[in-house]
């Protein structure tokens, strides 16, 4: 009834070096090469899981990634990794290994209960009865019951990935006897090879079906690969997964490693073969989920590799003559082994006892098998070894765009040759017998001469096998996510016939072993069920990822601070040395305010201090687009909705850029240095956006020899002096200004230092943007630094300028504009009816809907004195109450300047309501306010031209 | 992860391009010749073929537009010029 090690077997185990973990809390010893599903086989425990939905006790069935009962959360070193197949995890001394979906633990689960009502829970009896009754209510309470590990929240996995991208000339995915082959014949003809092997050694199924292959041991015939491989400039990897086919022949293997990060790696080699192998199918009876069902090719894996055995009593049930090999070996282990073959005509053997022409029907046993009815007798065992045929691993070939033929004689899906760019050769390829798969190999590494040699297995003879769904009792099929044949007959009564409809119904092969096991039965079930073929049922679509790859391997170093990298100002510690406080604005990190304390009253201190004498701001990440050439004028009068080629040198000018949709893109302000020399300040985050638009009409317009473009932002600081004592304080920084009218602009030298003082507003007080090369920030910044105490000027932060902009109605595109804001919208309709030239986004200014008088205008909204500034993003509606939205808030503040809330908002034919009262309606409260202008300060400009 | 290759640059990832425009659309102009269907037409309608199509496409990281020509079912990119033939 348990599990043993045999004394002498296992050719992966060194038994000098003994390990110690526990499972579930309990001690569990095993050797240095187990794996922990190996090690825990050899064990007393047999019980590893519990089932998704039924909570039925599960034990191993197989031994690789196709595993779906024994799955853990391992703990090593203070870290939890959840859902570990135990197949694929290398025991490592001191691991905690823990079962999952199971209270308190596997072998006494509390919700093992659920199984006995197992017939009042069909495929989809979750959905039909708690949608009906309130999904939300029940959810919480069903998700506990069901899932897998979990996930520790603490943990959070360095960000220490490599992501590395390679090619190469020829790529061997796996290295059984096929991959082997096929490397080292093209490494023997010069060629540089990757070999990329899944499992920690090469050998593939050699490594337990063993070999000989010219006329030495397979072990050497690898080794020599590995020389060969090496010698030619290849390279070669284990423990590595190739993990998803892409693409124009991309490949993602994720590299495990030991004592060191793992490895992401992008490969696009020139060639592909793929040798991934072929998984071993269950058989169908009922219970055949009882711990002690196992893969007989996975218990011939843990014998060879491991010496561990699943019991005593064996019944290997099969209908191929490739399981005799595993037959014998287990008899010869020391095993007392029963054959039943459903074959009548089964080759006799002598020694070991053999049923044939007889079915299996039933596991016997309630948390473990302890017999089996076949062919109506009751067979004593306590282990059943199932061998229901084969399935090429094709999961790659598909990924590549690859189709699939039916091969009714050897009863599985081959690949169809020449549907995708890669060589299939092995048993992924459908040949099974060593010989053959070597020269398959051989012959697409392009090896010269003579194959290797293998001796060719004379009788490879084997029938079919499908489920019988009229079997009584419970069979299943998809053993992780518990479907039974039931489940699929019930599926196909309703309606479910296609495969993918059969797989979201029932979640048959949702599982995280992506159906390895269990689609194969449930599509021959279908198939059966519908009267169709099998090719004709068709199969499920191969996706990304090969086997579940841990996020943090595909995310490598790109997460956090490094995600979505923002852009630093070249002063930022300048700014931190005064207390600057930063956050995040259109992409770059940017002082919100200066100082400590409240954010919201120091950013009112810092707009009144700004409107009172004078204020600084860094205005660096303000879009430079240099736009030079004797077609500059020309390009801009094209791109922007106010012409540009009418600005004097000298002068500047606000504008916007459309859309061809006739939506405002950008808004911003002209310079014009010259006849034939421009600089387009963008918004900060629409730089490249805007880049783009002018490199379009260059060069698909106006002709890329005429105009040239430069983005400089980066190269360029722009500081920003603001206020009544603005002039005083520059002054006092000992630069001097000539004498600059309102939308001026100049270029000066203060010492060595280049200056462009541009006369210019955004908030409504007498502002100057001194920008200089990168170079001279610091001087310029200190500069106008030790002015500031003599003007009881101070540093401002993004939050004070959003407050004096807005208090001046000076909009932010995006903020208080939507994707339908045109510019007569926001009370610039003179170039739409004055321009007779084209330009972008001019026709969409005159459909019936830009012509509509129902569109929504930018207006000013004002609130009673002492009340609250109203909630950003309120919708404005009627004020018969109805609930119909007018608009929308877009922004809103205290103003300091007002000593009252100030708004601005998009109503619809809000520039016909001025001086009505309109409602604000904000998470069902709503409060009144009054239309005006956009603009709340010092409408007249006095300010500006002061 | 296709690969794409700029006529300048030469053959990059996928994610540095951006789609622009199918081949063979032209801007109707005058506006005030145009009808409201025509620029709708202009602005909204593609032909999206299935299988060889001719795309003019932005290659992000150099500013560059091109044309590329290529199969929407199989992915194989069969051609990519500069936007003005020999002017570059």
């Amino acid at each position: 009834m348990s599990g043993w090690r045999h004394d002498a077997l296992g050719s992966e185990i060194d038994r000098s070096q003994s390990l110690s973990f526990t499972f579930d809390g309990r001690k569990v010893a095993g050797f240095q090469g187990d794996t922990l599903a190996s090690a825990l086989l050899a064990s007393e425990h047999r019980i590893l899981g519990r089932s998704f939905k039924y909570h039925r006790p599960r034990g191993l069935w197989g031994f690789g990634a196709e595993e779906p009962n024994a799955i853990f959360d391992v703990q090593l070193n203070g870290v939890t990794h959840p859902n570990q197949r135990a197949t694929t995890t290398h025991l490592v001394d001191g691991m905690a290994a823990r079962s999952v979906n199971a209270a308190p633990d596997a072998a006494r689960d509390r919700f093992a209960l659920l199984d006995r009502l197992h017939r009042f829970l069909p495929a989809g009896f979750y959905y039909k009865t708690f949608m009906a009754l309130g999904w939300k209510l029940y959810e919480p309470m069903i998700r506990r019951m069901a899932g897998l590990g979990q996930v520790d929240a603490a943990f959070e996995p360095p960000a220490d990935t490599p992501q590395i991208n390679a090619t190469c000339d020829l790529l061997v995915i796996g290295s059984g006897p096929a991959g082997l082959a096929a490397a080292r014949a093209a490494a023997q003809v010069g060629r540089a090879v990757w070999l990329i092997e899944d499992a920690a050694r090469l050998g593939g199924s050699l490594r337990w079906r063993g070999g000989q292959i010219g006329g030495a041991s397979w072990a050497d015939f690898a080794t020599e690969t590995q020389a060969d491989v090496e010698a030619n400039g290849g390279r070669l990897m284990t423990d590595a997964t190739i993990w998803g086919a892409f693409d124009h022949g991309l490949f993602a293997a994720w590299q495990r490693c030991v004592g060191a990060p793992d490895r992401h790696w992008r490969i696009r080699p020139r060639q592909v073969i793929l040798a991934a192998g072929s998984i071993e199918r269950p058989l169908w009876f009922a219970n055949n989920d009882l711990p002690g069902v196992m893969s007989a090719e996975a218990a011939m894996f843990f014998l060879a590799c491991h010496g561990s055995l699943p019991g005593r009593r064996l019944l290997v049930t099969t209908a191929s003559d490739r399981t005799y090999a595993i037959a014998r070996a287990f008899a010869d282990a020391g095993a007392h082994v029963t054959v039943a073959d459903q074959r009548a005509e089964a080759p006799e053997i002598d020694d070991i006892r053999q049923i044939r022409g007889a079915n299996l029907t039933e596991a016997k046993g309630r948390t473990g098998v302890e017999g089996a009815m076949v062919g109506g007798i009751k067979v004593p065992c306590d282990t059943i070894l199932c061998a229901g045929g084969v399935t090429p691993t094709v999961h790659l070939w598909c990924q590549a765009g690859g189709k699939l033929d039916w091969d009714p004689d050897r009863d599985m899906l081959v690949p169809r040759p020449g549907t995708a760019p890669l060589t299939v050769v092995g048993a992924a390829n459908g040949t099974l017998d060593l010989a053959a798969a070597l020269a398959e190999g051989h012959a697409a590494g392009g090896g010269t001469g003579p194959a290797p040699e293998a001796e060719t297995q004379t009788t490879q003879a084997s029938a079919p096998v499908r489920p019988d769904p009229s079997l009584p009792g419970r069979q299943w099929v998809d053993l992780q996510n518990d479907v039974t044949l039931k489940d699929v007959g019930l599926a196909g009564r309703e309606g479910f016939t296609s495969v993918e409809h059969l797989k979201r119904y029932t979640t048959l092969g949702m599982a995280t072993d992506q159906g390895r096991t269990s689609n194969f039965g449930g599509l021959a079930a279908m198939a059966a069920q519908t009267g169709r073929t099998i090719p004709e049922t068709g199969t499920t679509t191969y996706r990304p990822p090969f086997q579940p790859v841990p996020f943090g391997v595909i995310a490598g170093p790109r997460r956090g601070d490094l995600f979505n990298p923002l852009r630093r100002l070249t002063l930022e510690e300048a700014h931190r040395d005064v207390g600057a406080r930063f956050r995040e604005y259109g992409g770059w990190l940017r002082p919100s305010v200066y100082g400590v304390g409240d954010e919201v009253t120091l950013a009112q201190d810092e707009a009144r201090t700004a409107r009172a004498t004078v204020g600084i701001f860094d205005g660096s990440p303000l879009g430079k687009l240099e736009v030079i050439g004797p077609k500059a004028a020309e390009l801009l009068d094209f791109t922007g909705y106010m012409r540009m080629s009418t600005l004097k040198p000298g002068r500047a000018r606000y504008g916007f850029m459309l859309s061809e949709t006739g939506v405002v893109y950008d808004d911003g302000v002209v310079l014009r240095l010259d006849e034939t020399r421009f600089i387009v300040s963008a918004s900060s985050s629409h730089v490249d956006g805007v880049r783009f638009r002018l490199e379009d009409a260059r060069q698909d317009r106006i002709g890329r020899d005429q105009v040239f473009i430069h983005d400089v932002t980066a190269g360029y600081v722009t500081l920003t002096v603001t206020g009544p004592k603005a002039r005083a304080l520059i002054a006092d920084a000992g630069i001097g200004l000539p004498d600059l009218p309102h939308m001026g602009v100049v270029e000066i030298s203060v010492g060595d230092m280049p200056l462009r003082v541009a006369r210019i507003s955004f908030t409504g007080d007498t502002s100057f943007e001194l920008t200089v090369p990168a170079r001279h920030a610091r001087a310029l910044r200190d500069r106008l630094d030790g002015a500031l105490a003599a003007q009881s000027g101070r540093w401002i932060g993004l939050e004070a300028v959003m407050i004096l902009r807005a208090e001046k109605g000076f909009i932010l595109v995006g903020k208080d504009t939507d994707g339908l804001t045109m510019p007569h919208d926001l009370g610039w309709g003179g170039p739409r009816q004055k321009r007779q030239d084209e330009y972008l986004g001019k026709r969409a200014l005159f459909t019936p809907e830009a012509k509509s008088n129902m569109r929504r205008q930018l207006i000013g909204l004002t609130v009673p004195d002492g009340a609250r500034p109203i909630v950003t993003g309120s919708h404005l509606i009627p004020r018969d109450g109805t609930r119909r939205s007018l608009g929308f808030v877009t922004s809103s503040y205290h103003s300091p300047t007002l000593g009252h809330p100030i708004a601005l908002a998009l109503l619809e034919d809000g520039r016909a309501q001025m001086g009505r009262e309109i409602y604000c309606f904000n998470d069902g409260d709503v409060r009144a306010a009054q239309v005006g202008p956009i603009c709340a300060v010092d409408p007249a400009g006095d300010r500006l031209h002061g | 992860m296709q690969l794409f290759s700029c006529p300048f640059c030469g053959p990059r990832d996928e994610t540095e391009f951006h789609f622009v425009v199918e081949a063979g659309k032209s801007r109707p102009e005058p506006a005030d010749r145009v009808t409201d269907a025509e620029w709708a037409a202009y602005l909204h309608t593609c032909k999206a073929p299935k299988g060889a199509a001719r795309e003019v496409w932005l290659h992000l990281t150099c500013g560059e537009y091109f044309m590329m020509t290529r199969d929407t079912v199989t992915r194989d990119v069969t051609g990519s010029e500069p936007l003005r033939g020999t002017e570059t």
